[in-house]
């Protein structure tokens, strides 16, 4: 167990001081409460075969099972990094408010850092790596939007509700976006009827599960879904899509299919 | 201190002598291997040496407990017995219990406000219904308190990992599959879907109807002979993996403070008083001061002081709730009505087909009580059937029976025309907790026995309902009442005055 972790280690150390410190440890550990981690079975949690950690986590866990104000301040950090993930996908209620639907998607596209196209124009707005973006978008408020390329973004399954008014999408690329996980291809539904093509690749959450959820989307007719690392037997799935979405073209690519198992550190 | 150093370097030494011994050892043997060694018995010194080491561990430990800040107490403690005081007890260490383990101390106010103890009988989960459960969710219900439950549930599941990890553990991953419950009606219920549609949507679910062109486009492999009308879930439902929800509500609850002890709750202790009504009658009102928890497979037991016990022991809580008196009173008193909760068995078999519908195949529900869904990618299916209720298998034990397959396989074949080549590979079979009465929870306080709460009774929709099940009933231990979602429909009142809160399926 990992609060026991520390003990042993101290024990290869010279003994003068290992026992000084092994007294004080036990001392510690029972003035505060008992933490069993189930670092046994947490093994078999992931897929993935996981390597043990590296010295600072198991620092900062150690502290803070020992100390409540580090574990506070643990706790702090970690809201700290999803409100900033949070902001990035709030619903522009005011935007929709004042300037109208396709305004606010258009905007909130734009401060994703990514691109999109109106329907019925060939120009694409998109802003730059620093966030500078043109406003002529303002112009057309009565354009739906045709094609959205939000790659590498932080858009995230709160953040489609900016997007579901637009009903004439028909591309869209969330391709390397980490936050796109299984239950935002669960509600790309919404844009069954007209999505034509959908790119996913690239996105480290996705797994057979979302992938079954693309069944509804009848219209579609280039799906990529190369390079996902969830995917654990990627050729069968590429074919069962094929078979699942029958005017569907499906790319896979980025998979190593040989048959060598290569010799990794597996549990199973 | 030296001597400990000595003590150590010792015993290094020792372990170099060793192993330079049964290196001479060996190369005796091996110039001797001529004249055979015909001898059976292990030497002596190999024998000398490891006692010698055990010796010196055992030493080791012992100084170690010596040492002031150790756990040793001359008395011998059972250290799998509960504490023997705490506030809350859950019994029942299923989905339910963990959950609501884990509302309780997510909503307390202060560190270690409350002190929660979750007891379960089994510690290999081989009878839970948790674990045996086909593991759906969905919002297609008729009573809008279970749409909502399922759908904060969905909201919950959503966000795991935002409420159910644990510092430097591997994050949550449920293994939902989002590909939706399809329920197929006939002519003499196709109103009761379309009613149903109404509620699901009023309510905010996201479901579809479709006709039976639709349907036959969307799923080619459907026989649509004798359905007029489905009924689709487009988001927020499929399936997922029990025992992933469990264990991710138990390491955060574990994590958080709540003690977990695997025992049989076979007793409670109470104070009763004793009123009278207004006709004259007498009224007893138990209050529980000890629950009595067994250790497995022993007689030692530990009363341990509680204010609140919840019942959550799923498809036993019936015999829970006999322990406190619930039922044996006379009839036609309050005391008298027992709770309906009783196990009931459903089979599961998992078939295999290889020509199957693929990828897309929803969580089928057909008018006739049969189901299946998609297990893997390998062609693997899993069916079952609600019997009649002539025909419930009786419940001391968990066999399958195969025989009840034959029913299952004319209605698969007649649905999916595929499906008239497979073959059964597997099967097991777990508890409904099933409510008897009306086949829906019961959440809430008994009115005789002022500190029980039950959690109990969700007849086949516990896992499913279990996330908001569990906030709602920490709301109502900790705050009092309802505050996100009423459920109120679901108290023992209704038992008490028969009038049953039925859900209306097509099934």
């Amino acid at each position: 167990m990992a609060s026991r972790f520390p003990i042993l280690c101290i024990c290869l150390s010279p003994f003068s001081l290992s026992m000084f410190c092994v007294s004080v440890c036990q001392l510690m550990q029972r003035s505060c409460r008992q933490v069993t981690l189930l670092a046994a079975p947490s093994r078999y949690w992931s897929s993935i075969p996981v390597a043990p950690p590296s010295l600072q986590p198991r620092l900062l866990l150690f502290l803070s099972q020992r100390f409540h104000d580090i574990e506070t301040i643990l706790s702090w950090s970690s809201w700290f990094k999803n409100r900033g993930l949070r902001q990035k996908n709030f619903f522009y209620g005011y935007t929709q408010q004042n300037y109208g639907d396709n305004i606010a998607a258009a905007y909130y596209i734009l401060s994703l850092k990514g691109g999109f196209r109106f329907a019925g124009q060939s120009e694409w707005f998109r802003s730059d790596r620093r966030g500078k973006f043109n406003w002529d978008f303002m112009n057309h408020r009565d354009t739906s939007i045709e094609e959205v390329d939000v790659s590498n973004t932080l858009i995230n399954y709160t953040g489609l509700e900016n997007l579901v008014k637009q009903r004439g999408l028909c591309t869209l690329s969330v391709s390397g976006c980490a936050e796109v996980d299984d239950w935002f291809l669960s509600r790309l539904h919404i844009f069954q009827d007209t999505l034509e093509e959908l790119d996913i690749s690239n996105c480290p959450r996705i797994s057979v599960g979302g992938l079954a959820a693309l069944q509804k989307l009848r219209g579609l007719r280039r799906l990529d879904v190369s390079s996902l690392p969830r995917l654990q037997n990627p050729g069968l799935v590429a074919i069962l899509l094929e078979e699942m979405l029958p005017h569907c073209h499906v790319t896979a690519i980025g998979y190593d299919h040989s048959l060598i198992y290569s010799h990794t550190q597996t549990d199973g | 201190m030296s001597m400990w150093k000595g003590l150590h370097m010792t015993a290094r030494a020792a372990h170099g002598i060793h192993v330079s011994l049964r290196f001479i050892h060996k190369h005796t043997r091996l110039c001797t291997l001529w004249s055979r060694n015909i001898s059976t018995g292990r030497p002596v010194q190999n024998d000398f040496f490891k006692d010698l080491e055990n010796q010196f561990k055992a030493f080791r430990e012992k100084a170690a407990d010596a040492m002031p800040g150790s756990d040793w107490t001359p008395f011998e403690k059972n250290r799998s017995l509960p504490p023997e005081r705490a506030d809350i007890v859950i019994v029942g260490g299923g989905v339910v219990g963990w959950s609501i383990a884990y509302w309780l101390k997510q909503k307390e106010m202060i560190r270690d406000g409350v002190r929660v103890l979750v007891v379960e009988r089994d510690p290999t989960y081989s009878q839970a219904s948790t674990v045996l459960s086909a593991g759906g969710i969905r919002q297609q219900f008729s009573l809008p308190e279970n749409i909502h439950l399922s759908m904060i549930s969905a909201d919950f599941m959503r966000n795991i990992n935002e409420h159910l990890s644990v510092l430097n553990e591997d994050p949550v991953d449920l293994q939902f599959n989002h590909s939706g419950y399809l329920f197929l009606a006939s002519e003499k219920v196709a109103h009761i879907m379309e009613e149903n549609y109404r509620t699901q949507r009023y309510a905010g679910a996201k479901v579809s109807l479709l006709s039976t062109t639709q349907l036959k486009e969307k799923c080619p492999w459907i026989n649509t002979d004798g359905v007029v009308l489905a009924s689709y879930g487009l988001e927020n439902e499929g399936w997922f993996d029990p025992w992933m929800l469990l264990n991710a509500f138990r390491r955060k609850a574990i994590s958080m403070g709540v003690y977990q002890c695997f025992g049989e709750v076979t007793g409670f202790r109470y104070t009763t008083n004793t009123m009278t009504t207004a006709e004259g009658d007498t009224v007893d009102f138990r209050r529980i001061k000890y629950a009595n928890v067994q250790m497995p497979n022993s007689l030692e037991y530990q009363p341990v002081e509680c204010a609140i016990v919840v019942n959550a022991a799923g498809a036993f809580s019936g015999k829970v709730a006999e322990m406190m008196g619930i039922g044996l009173g006379l009839k036609d008193t309050i005391a008298g009505i027992p709770l309906p909760v009783e196990p009931r068995k459903r089979f599961i078999y998992v078939v295999h087909c290889p020509n199957g519908p693929g990828l897309d195949t929803p969580f089928l529900v057909d008018y006739s009580g049969v189901y299946f869904r998609r297990e893997g990618l390998g062609g693997n299916y899993i069916a079952g059937m609600s019997p009649e209720e002539e025909e419930e298998p009786e419940t001391n034990n968990l066999e399958v029976d195969h025989q009840f397959f034959q029913k299952i396989w004319p209605h698969l074949a007649h649905r999916v025309p595929a499906f008239e080549c497979l073959k059964v590979t597997s099967a097991w079979a777990g508890f409904y907790d099933y409510n008897t009465f009306d086949q829906n929870g019961i959440v809430g306080m008994h009115p005789l026995v002022n500190n029980m709460f039950f959690a109990t009774g969700f007849s086949g929709h516990g896992l499913q309902h279990s996330p908001a099940v569990g906030r709602a009933m920490a709301e109502l231990i900790l705050d009092g009442g309802f505050k996100t979602l009423d459920l109120s429909a679901f108290s023992f009142k209704r038992i008490m005055t028969k009038e049953p809160m039925l859900e209306r399926n097509i099934v």
